[in-house]
């Protein structure tokens, strides 16, 4: 038969590393992308160190500008996870990002305070809300037009990423809308756009309870099937390097303080007398970073937990079984394609709050890096494969090589060299390793 | 048997690709506890028919009627909703998915609160193919890490998991081992007598000999005849594969 036997060889003649994985059952290329991830900075670090004399990427500053710089692209890659795993592609997401936050704007800027008054608290909800709906409509029309038109979806996104980018100019007449509703722009991140000290800690106490609460109930699910277990040291290994992680990135967002400037007029604000030493007062977790943090978990459990992912694999995988086995490839595919426009919605909700303002040509070129992000994270464009986590790790190389290069002083244009070789590098890397691990 | 309403009832069905008519006004009945074998050259159309009745294609004109109504079957959601269940040729199994999301890929078991239970699916898919292939291992493995044989049994498992009441195999021991195919064929027995009806598609003449109660031959589309088996010899069978003409009505 064609049986290609994976030779399962005698425990005892495996190295220590293939019992250690298979013992905590994590797969090499989760490790891959973290060892890359790692190096990347490493090597930005030293370079800095030892050509510029001072290391600037392994600082507190840098690595919590890192983490809000990654949220919009990071959020979006959630969603092309799922397009790409279907076998179709949006090359729109930056213009309706564009467009998205040229209509918040508007609406926040131009409309809604004329009926609410200025500063009134429903303006960033209701603008928010806006955002979504419309990155949402824009995207299940997209999907509309692949599933029920049979319009390559590489065309219909094509098209949109003229439209919208061209809608949104028209909207504002190329006006750029500022300043944003004070609320809102807290959602860009910024000092006052992150939880604090407690607040971190809140985050990351959370964050360490549901590394221990998903090994306990895993524990007792395979105990309950009786299913093969993990050994216990295997297990008290994941929880410590999960509930480290969380506990080093809390310690890591807490050690970057404000800005002198802002502590100075924060404590005149409430009138504090700032002590000999300084007053420091801690970023903690930005609020974009929690953004992505939600969408990453939302989406995770969407495509692992839930009849809508496992059909989202199946159709990637073979989607004439998937069509006998009666799911509607159809509303799908609509579904799949309104989630990408509701999440390059919030994108443009982080991205314009950064930016505390809209302009038309926000996001332009985000598309790119969204799908570089999803592909680097390991999405294969055959369909099928891919995880959201992966798409998150791709979208931190991405926005890491950038901002490494900005940092070592590398000019615009070997970055675009370096980015775009890296993209094609990690496809080529990962097309060997499936072949290898076939 | 004969006398009761057949369990299917397939009347003048009919459907064309393009110029081509794959089927053409085949008529054919199943009653309960039956098994009928659907014989003919490659391109006959067998595939082409029964994928009407599981909801595949839709027919251009015919009937089929289940328990004497008639009914109408647009998707392969309808034919469930028939207890219809379907090996396909194929298998239509999703590559990327292991073998308990295949198994119950579009009729998932889940959890209280609405997520897709693994661990309960699983442990179901263990169970079943216990019976059917005990050698298999490979549960936490995508399916296009299986065996011809081994995909071929999770195809089997999934159609007879659901209580069907109608049965269609097209070819399901196409790429099964000897003592597989056995497994099989025993199945095949035990579900016949329990009361399903079966379409058995194969070209192994001497199998289907062993295994159904009527034969029938396709050729280009057309049903050349239907025989009980006991009635005609490998020959006859062989014959009107061939030739297209039935001896015994002929004589
Ligand atoms: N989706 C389709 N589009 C176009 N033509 C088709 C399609 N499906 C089947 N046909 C044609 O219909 C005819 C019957 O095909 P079918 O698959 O039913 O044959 P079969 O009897 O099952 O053959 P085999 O023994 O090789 O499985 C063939 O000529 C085939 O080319
Ligand atoms: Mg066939």
């Amino acid at each position: 038969m064609t049986d290609t036997t994976n030779s399962t060889k005698p425990a005892s003649s495996d190295g220590i590393f293939a019992r250690f994985l298979r013992a905590t059952e994590l797969d090499t290329r989760l490790l891959g992308m973290i060892g890359a991830l790692a190096l990347i900075w490493i090597g930005f670090h030293m370079y800095g160190a030892l050509v510029n004399g001072f290391g600037a990427f392994l600082t507190p500053r840098n690595l919590w500008n890192l983490s809000v710089q990654t949220s919009s692209i990071g959020i979006m890659a959630c969603g092309m996870v799922l397009v790409i795993i279907t076998r179709n592609i949006d090359l729109s997401v930056g213009s309706i990002l564009g467009f998205c936050a040229i209509v918040m704007g508007v609406v926040q800027v131009n409309i809604l305070p004329a009926y609410l008054g200025l500063g009134h608290p429903l303006i960033w909800v209701l603008a928010v809300a806006c955002g979504l709906m419309v990155g949402a409509l824009v995207g299940a029309f997209h999907g509309f037009l692949i599933a029920y038109g049979k319009i390559p979806a590489f065309i219909v996104t094509l098209g949109g990423l003229l439209v919208w980018r061209g809608a949104a100019f028209l909207v504002a007449r190329g006006e750029t809308i500022s300043p944003v509703d004070p609320t809102f722009s807290k959602l860009g991140g910024g000092p006052s756009g992150a939880v604090g000290a407690t607040g971190s800690w809140i985050v990351g106490a959370l964050g360490c309870a549901a590394v221990l609460g998903l090994i306990v109930f895993g524990r007792r699910q395979r105990v309950k099937f009786a299913f093969p277990l993990r050994p216990v040291w295997a297990e008290a290994f994941l929880a410590i390097v999960g509930c480290g992680a969380v506990i080093a990135a809390t310690v890591l967002v807490n050690s970057y303080f404000w800005p002198r400037g802002i502590v100075q007029r924060y404590a005149e604000a409430e009138g504090i007398t700032i002590p000999e030493g300084g007053l420091f007062i801690s970023h903690g977790y930005a609020i974009p970073v929690l953004i992505l943090l939600a969408v990453a978990i939302v989406m995770t459990i969407v495509m692992k937990m839930t009849r809508f992912g496992r059909y989202v694999y199946a159709i990637g995988g073979n989607p004439e079984a998937a069509e006998l086995a009666g799911i509607n490839s159809r509303m799908m595919t609509v579904k799949i394609f309104a989630i990408m426009g509701f999440l390059a919605g919030l994108s443009a909700v982080v991205a314009s709050a950064r930016l505390n303002s809209a302009t038309n040509s926000l996001g332009t070129l985000d598309e790119l890096y969204v799908i570089a992000a999803a592909v680097i994270g390991g999405t294969s464009l055959a369909g099928g494969v891919g995880t959201i986590y992966g798409a998150i790790l791709g979208a931190m190389v991405m926005q890491s090589l950038q901002t490494g290069m900005v940092l070592i002083g590398f000019d615009a244009a070997i970055q675009q060299v370096v980015v775009g070789s890296v993209l094609v590098l990690a496809v080529y890397l990962d097309i060997l390793y499936r072949r290898n691990s076939k | 048997m004969t006398a009761q309403t057949p369990l299917v009832e397939l009347r003048d069905i009919s459907i064309s690709f393009g110029g081509i008519r794959a089927v053409d006004g085949v008529s054919l009945d199943l009653h309960a506890g039956e098994v009928v074998g659907l014989l003919g050259h490659n391109g006959a159309g067998k595939s082409t028919l029964i994928k009407i009745l599981s909801g595949a294609y839709k027919k251009d004109s015919g009937e089929i009627r289940i328990n004497g109504k008639p009914v109408e079957i647009n998707s392969p959601r309808d034919a469930r909703d028939h207890n219809i269940e379907t090996i396909y040729q194929t298998l239509a199994l999703a590559d990327n998915l292991d073998a308990a999301s295949n198994l119950f890929l579009g009729r998932e078991l889940t959890t209280p609160f609405g997520f897709v239970d693994d661990a309960k699916m699983e442990a179901e898919t263990r169970k079943i193919l216990a019976r059917l292939n005990p050698n298999f291992k490979k549960f936490n493995e995508p399916v296009s890490a299986l065996s011809g044989g081994q995909r071929q049994s999770v195809a089997i498992a999934r159609a007879v998991y659901f209580n069907a009441k109608i049965l269609i195999m097209d070819e399901p021991t196409a790429a099964l081992g000897v003592h597989e195919t056995k497994m099989v064929a025993d199945l095949i027995q035990e579900l016949k007598a329990s009361g399903l009806g079966i379409f058995l598609i194969s070209h192994d003449t001497r199998e289907m000999m062993d295994l159904c109660d009527r034969v029938s031959v396709m050729k280009n589309g057309q049903m050349v005849g239907t025989e009980r088996v006991e009635d005609v010899t490998e020959d006859d069978i062989l014959s009107m594969i061939i030739l297209g003409k039935n001896p015994k009505a002929a004589a």
